[in-house]
Parts: C-alpha cells; structure tokens; sequence
C-alpha cells in the first residue's frame, strides 16, 4: 500500500539533456538530482557529501550554471540541459582538467568534481578571474584534505591556457 | 653497496612461497588504477614476490597493499619497487591487493594503512623485491647470452650487455627468471643511483580524480545490490528499544527493515528511498546508561582525575626539588574537546555473504581488522573473507574503524543479497569515532637566568589503546603522551604524567592522534616561558633545543623562510612552533592577523625533515593538508556532548577550513638521507601553537584552549 501522493517510480518520466544526451528519467520526481545522475544513469563522478548543498561535492551544471545537484528535485531539469563532470570533456583533457594535473591538485579526491565544476561555471562567465572571483564562485566547495591553494592555482592555469 | 638485510628475507620469503595466497591476490577483479585495462600478460607471468608480477608482454604490475586515501602511497611505493626493479614506469600498472596475511603490517599486524608509516615500514621489503627481480632478470638475460650476469645490467625495463649491443626486454625474459632461484644476496642501489625515489614523479592516481573515473567505496555497484540506511541511538551507549517499521515500508523503493546490531536498517533498492525510508521510521530509543552525559561534565571530569591518580611516563632528575628550588615558576593548563573526523566521503561499506563466502568492498584502512570482523560476524573462516579496497574520500582515521563493514556483512548476511551501507553526514558526525578531549596542565621553574630547570606535563584523556584491550592500572599508554614524554627540550628535571579518564563517547585514531594536543600544549607553554623571560621565542627554543639537531634544523630553516625578526604590516604577528612525529620533524611559523575579532592566518611556513625523501611533490601536498587539518581544529573544530550525544549535525556547525581562510602555504624539505619518517600527520600538531603564540604577541592575551575563542 503506498501512499497518496508518492508515485511509483517506474511511472513517472522526466525528459532532460545528460551531457549533451536526451534521457528519460523514470526516479519519482522529487528525488534529487544527484541520485538520480548517480544511481538510474549510473555517472558516479559526482559525489554525496553532506545532502544540504553545505559541502559542493555534488556540483554539476544545469543549464551552464553550477548548482548543487543534491538540492535539485529531479522534476526541475525536465527540458533542462545537465552536465556532469564526466560530461566537460569527451577525453578528460578540459582545460581545467590539465591544470588540475598539471598542479597536482587532488588529494583523496572526493570533492574535486565538484571543485571542478564550480571552476567551469565561474570561467564561463569571468574567463580571467581574480582571486576574490575564484573565492566567491567556490567558497561553498569543501575540501578535508585542503587542496584550496592548488585549486586557485589551477583555476589561474586553466584561464591563461584557454584565455 | 648497501648490503642486503637479512633478517628481512624471513619476510619475504612468506610473501614469496604462499603460493596459492599468491594466485589469489594477482586475480582478483576490482583493480581501482586502471580497471579498463585487463592484464594482458603472456602465459608465464613473473611472480617473483607478493608485490610484483612481469607479464610476458612487459607489463609491470605493482600490487598496492595499502590504501590510496590522498596521502599518495599510491604513487610513492610503486616508485619505491620500480626504482630498485630498473623497470619502465610508463608501462606501470597498479592492482589493488586482496586483503590476505601477506599484506600484514610488518610493525602493527594485521593489514593497515596507518601511523604515517606506508612508506617507512614498506621501503625495505619493496627495495629488496625490486632488487630481487632486477637480479633475477639480469640473471635470465645472462643466462641466454652465456655470459655472467656482471656484465650486464638493467635500465628502464630492458637487460643491456654492457660492453656489448644485445638488450632483452623484461618482457622476454618473464618467464626464463621466473624458472630461477631467488638468489640468496640482493644489492640494494646506492641513494645517489635512484632514478624515481626522491623525484616529484606525477600521481597515479590524478588523472582519473580530475575526470569522476576514480571508484570509491560509495561508487561500489554489484548487480542486485540494495542500499541501506542506519537508524542509530542519537545517544551513547543506547539501543533500539522498539520500532514501527509501517511508514518507512510504505515508501516507494523500500525493501524491509532490519534491526541489526547497531540501530534499524531500513533497506531499498536505491540511497534515497533508503534515507527517505529512515525518516519515515519509527524507533523507540533505550538512551543507555550516558543519556545524561555533557561536554562541561567531562571537562569538569578530566581536571578533577588529574588530580587524584597517575601514571608516570617519564621522571628525568628531581623535578619537585628542582622546582622548590627555582627563581620563578609558571604553570598553565590548556583543553582540547572532541573531535569529528569528517572524510568528505561519508563511511559506508557493501558487502555480499554467500553459503560459503563474504566479499566486502570498503574505503577502508584496515584489510585486516574488516576481514576478521566479517569472518566473526558470518562464522566464515578469514579465508573465505574477500576485501576489496576502494579509494578513500578521506581516511584520517576513520577508516580503521570496521563499524560500517559490520553492518553491510550482518545486512548482507541476513538478506542474502549484496548491500550497501549508506551513511549521511548527520550520521558520521554523530557516531564516530572521536579524537579525545584532553586536559593538560604545565609547570616550569626557570633559574635566575632565566633557564628551564624544570617541567612538568600532566595529561588527562581517554585511552586509544585501552579502547582495544584491558590495560593494567598502572599500565601507561604510550599514544597518550606522544610530543609529551617525548617533549624535545634540554632541560634537567622533567616529568610527564597520564591519568586516564573515561566518560565513554566513542573515541578513535585521528591524524596526528596524541601529537596535536600535546604538541599544543608544550609548544604554547614553552612560548609562555620564552615571553616570560623577554627572550626571543625562535631564539628560546633553538637554545633549549641544544641535543636535538633536526629539531633545530628545521626550526631554523622555518624561521629563516618565513623572515623571522623582519618587519610585519600593521596588525600582523608571527608564531613559532616545532615539533617530532611519525619519525619526522617539522617547524611552523604562521603569521597572523585578529580581524573583527577573529583570527586570521595569513601565511604559514613550514620546514619538514622527514629523512629521505621518495616523492617531494607528495611530502609538499601532505604538509598543506596536514596544515589545514590543523588549523580546522584550531579554528573551528569542536564535537560537544549534550545529553549524552553530539550536538553538531552538519558542515554548518562541524565547520571546516574554506578556501577564503586558506593562508599561503610554504614548504620547505630539508634535505636529509635519514631513514624515512612520515608525512602524513606531521604536517598537523604545529599549525595551532604557532596561532596561537602569534596572537599572543597581537594581543597579549594567551588562548590556551581550542578552538580558539578571542
């Protein structure tokens, strides 16, 4: 017996663009986002860290913009272009994604999908950010293991290669 | 020639003739480097030890025994063995090890990645695998070649005659070496040979971290595979008394509900339907016997054991005399509270128990502990037990603990099914395992010169190694008083005391385990003694450093880097501190800043002596994470006790370091061809002394307790 209201989640469909692809989603509408990407499309680069939008691991980008994937109910992409971190390049060799090798950036990881993430929203419309613009775009992104002057670093090298 | 160390061929020859536990390691799937790409060796792989295995094809195969967790050891120890092997690095590919009793750790036992002791502890096996095999390949090529194997030598994965043309891949010559005895003398290369120790040779593991590719254990995905979801007692020691499992059945995707040992799993067929279930679920709490437990009690709890009963750690000379005797004395006492691990990657562990097998995929740093934990829990022999390690998002600790494989094996062993286990941050933040409060209180007495002549230290905290087994009343524990007993300044009458005191939170190895509290609070009193006596605080130190070189080395190296005694802008101090861990030494100088009645790092400068050194790239990222960790638990890292559980629930109370407080990082290695000492807690215990003796010089005030409160 379900209850009024919760749909079962094989009836509903969501239409939307998963990096560059037309998909349907058959989760229930109000699950998040990020579940969905993670769990029915199985694209696990784009991590659970906190559930609230308090931590950025889960950024991705919806219509260009970065947002918190897990604070998106699934019902709001419907006709919306989403794009995860394995959706920034076809070959791992965005820009951004050289300068993260190229400083040695990660540690354990975890968050730098969603580092990454921010970084592309934020080059997109500021190509030559300041540190003051790099701090405003990821301040909410956490990283434990405290990459954030690499980070910085690689955000400058990415926007010099491509600037 | 560095001579072979015979007592370690015991080693390796256990690792060498377990043979079928070699076959097992070699084949089994989940290899988290390169999963794409299968072995493809020819038919006579050469398997000279359990870390090493040369594929008819040339390929290099180094097997990790230990857990990629940020701190590199991915990268590090491969170039450890390959460096000796000769062997070509651009063909290297890493395969996880399957958790078995040739992987123990050959100082802490069962298989562990812990006490910053990877590379320390494997450097001498995995130089004398590599030799062996280089010897052993040479030996094949001579052997065809008819000549003696002097006259050959080995360069980048080929066998080359010296004075001559011929060269053979290693490859070619698999399975001739693998036909050969192990022989019985192994040379290790001189330091000034090596070709990728001590070069910043670039992380394996990076390319695959920047492109979402990398596996964690929360990526772990087996067919049929249900994800289930903790309730668990909000307090200590509580248990569930009764529950209503209706409301959580009713959400779509939710399977059942099962109680297991540590709360109610409510289990689905995905992570959300799985949390939403749990909030439908009904529990009705036994709180336990610490329902009534809070954070000013323990405080309270931990001052007033102190003064009753002790244990003595260390007693040089006569302090008490030489303190009745002094000029002046100064005594001060400094708190730390409990603290969250807060791996951005929450626990989890899946795990499948069949009739006759258990296999467990977990972030984990303890293969051999989430084996035997699994073997108790299915009745199972360890043999039968599988342990695939993922990445880690974050260990610092936390993954030594084998709470969340017991609850994927006891679902997966009631529901017959794989099952993931699913922690959400408000969970990890309420039961983990915490680093303990401590209290400390310090008395010096300097002459009349201003010289320490005495000092005492007396620590009170909970007990790491009596969580594990009983210790003995007046039985010390070792890891309590670690940068404490041990503090490095040359004074004549020193004593350090333990009381254990224990309020029973849950408590657990977290980076740097006793270093940081105790560290803190030598390197803050020591400060308080230098301005005491007007002198200098890099100048006090270095004096009474006087029997420790590579303390002084590296306080002098910091100082230096950092313009100690030059002019500041206005509003800015710098601090000191130095400290020993983990085999290394490292000296921290933080200049600082109190904005809007905040603190504010600007730069920290930091010099590490941590003996020979494999991957300096990796020693650098280390000290920069180990700083922020520091300066996390100085400026905002606190757990508190309300009721018997913990009031923080998330990022936004729990805080960590954000990149707008992140200060310049500066690191500076001191060259060294010491032993090597590890890197990845050291960098923690001097970041929040230095911060703390910084704004004493801003403010004249001294912050004796974290996190710090202007």
């Amino acid at each position: 017996m379900f209850i009024q209201g919760l749909s079962e989640p094989s009836l509903s469909m969501t239409a939307f663009e998963l990096n560059g692809r037309r998909v349907v989603a058959r989760s229930s509408p109000g699950t998040p986002l990020l579940w969905v990407i993670r769990e029915e499309f199985r694209l696990s680069g784009t991590k659970y860290g906190c559930g609230l939008g308090q931590c950025g691991a889960c950024t991705i980008h919806l219509d260009g913009a970065a947002v918190r994937s897990c604070q998106v109910p699934l019902a709001a992409v419907e006709g919306k272009r989403v794009a995860t971190i394995e959706g920034l390049s076809s070959s791992g060799s965005h820009a951004l994604q050289d300068a993260w090798v190229a400083e040695q950036v990660p540690q354990c990881g975890y968050c730098q999908a969603g580092q990454i993430m921010a970084a592309a929203a934020l080059l997109r419309h500021t190509p030559r950010p300041t540190d003051d613009d790099i701090e405003r775009a990821l301040e909410g992104n956490l990283c434990r293991c405290g990459t954030y002057l690499r980070i910085r670093r690689a955000i400058h090298r990415a926007a010099g290669a491509t600037g | 020639m560095t001579g072979p160390d015979l007592s370690r061929r015991a080693f390796l020859r256990r690792g060498v003739g377990g043979a079928a536990g070699l076959t097992i390691a070699f084949h089994l799937p989940g290899c988290v480097a390169s999963e794409e790409a299968a072995p493809t060796e020819g038919e006579a792989p050469f398997l000279p030890n359990a870390w090493l295995r040369i594929g008819g094809d040339g390929t290099t195969t180094v097997v990790l025994a230990k857990s990629e967790m940020g701190q590199g050891v991915m990268t590090a120890l491969p170039q450890i063995l390959v460096d000796e092997l000769d062997g070509d690095w651009s063909s290297l590919r890493i395969e996880e090890a399957a958790a078995g009793p040739e992987y123990g750790h050959p100082w802490l036992g069962p298989q562990v990645t812990a006490a910053s002791s990877s590379v320390r502890s494997s450097m001498q096996p995995l130089r004398e695998a590599g030799a062996k095999a280089r010897a052993m390949l040479i030996a094949a090529a001579a052997q065809q070649w008819a000549i003696h194997p002097s006259a050959c030598h080995a360069e980048n994965g080929f066998v080359i005659e010296t004075e001559g043309t011929r060269r053979a891949g290693y490859g070619a010559l698999a399975e001739a070496a693998s036909r050969l005895p192990e022989p019985d003398v192994v040379l290790l290369k001189e330091l000034g040979d090596f070709r990728l120790v001590g070069r910043s040779v670039p992380r394996l593991d990076i390319p695959e971290k920047v492109t979402g590719r990398a596996r964690y254990g929360i990526d772990v995905d087996v067919p049929d595979m249900l994800v289930a979801v903790v309730a668990r007692c909000p307090t200590f020691g509580g248990s569930a008394k009764d529950f209503d499992d209706g409301p959580a059945l009713r959400v779509p995707g939710v399977k059942t509900v099962v109680p297991i040992s540590s709360g109610v799993a409510v289990v689905a067929d995905g992570s959300w339907a799985a949390l939403q279930g749990r909030k439908a679920l009904r529990v009705t709490w036994d709180k336990g016997d610490l329902a009534g437990l809070d954070s000013e009690t323990i405080a309270a709890d931990l001052v007033a054991m102190a003064r009753e009963s002790a244990v003595t750690a260390r007693d040089d000379g006569d302090v008490t005399g030489a303190m009745a005797r002094a000029a002046t004395t100064l005594h001060a006492e400094y708190r730390q509270p409990y603290l969250a691990h807060a791996a951005m990657e929450p626990p989890n562990c899946t795990a499948l128990v069949t009739d006759d097998a258990c296999t467990v995929w977990a972030p984990t740093q303890a293969q051999g502990k989430s084996r035997r934990v699994a073997a108790e829990i299915t009745g199972l022999p360890e043999t039968a037990v599988q342990v695939h390690t993922t990445f880690l998002g974050g260990g610092f600790g936390r993954g030594l603990e084998a709470d969340m494989v017991r609850e994927a094996v006891e679902l997966s062993r009631d529901l017959r099914v794989p099952v993931k286990v699913l922690w959400s941050r408000e969970d990890d933040l309420a039961h983990d395992f915490y680093r303990p409060p401590s209290y400390h209180r310090l008395s010096a007495g300097l002459d009349a010169s201003g010289s320490p002549v005495a000092w005492t230290h007396h620590v009170a905290c909970p007990s790491l190694l009596g969580r594990d087994r009983p210790l003995a009343d007046d039985e010390l524990d070792r890891t309590s008083v670690a940068g404490a007993a041990d503090m490095p300044y040359d004074i004549p009458n020193v004593r350090c005391d333990w009381t254990r005191v224990e309020p029973g939170v849950p408590i657990g190895w977290w980076r740097s385990v006793g270093h940081l509290p105790n560290v803190f609070a030598v390197e803050c009193f020591i400060d308080e003694l230098a301005s005491l006596t007007g002198a200098d605080p890099y100048q006090f130190r270095r004096v009474h450093l006087r029997r420790s070189g590579r303390h002084r080395a590296a306080l002098d190296v910091a100082a230096a880097e950092s313009g100690w005694g030059k002019s500041l802008p206005r509003g800015r101090a710098r601090g000191i501190a130095v400290g020993e861990a983990f085999g290394s030494f490292v000296a921290q100088v933080a200049e600082v800043s109190v904005e809007l009645g905040r603190v504010r790092v600007h730069r920290v400068t930091c010099a590490i002596d941590c003996g020979m050194v494999v991957n300096p790239e990796i020693v650098t990222q280390q000290m920069e994470g180990g700083i922020v960790y520091g300066l996390t638990a100085a400026l905002h890292g606190r757990i508190d006790i309300v009721d018997g559980a913990v009031k923080q629930q998330h990022f936004d109370d729990y805080r960590l370091l954000r990149m707008s407080e992140m200060p310049e990082v500066e690191v500076h290695i001191l060259p060294s061809a010491e032993p090597p000492g590890g890197v990845g807690e050291v960098g923690v215990p001097t970041v929040a002394p230095a911060v703390v003796n910084a704004v004493a010089v801003l403010t004249g005030r001294r912050l004796r307790s974290l996190p710090l409160v202007l």
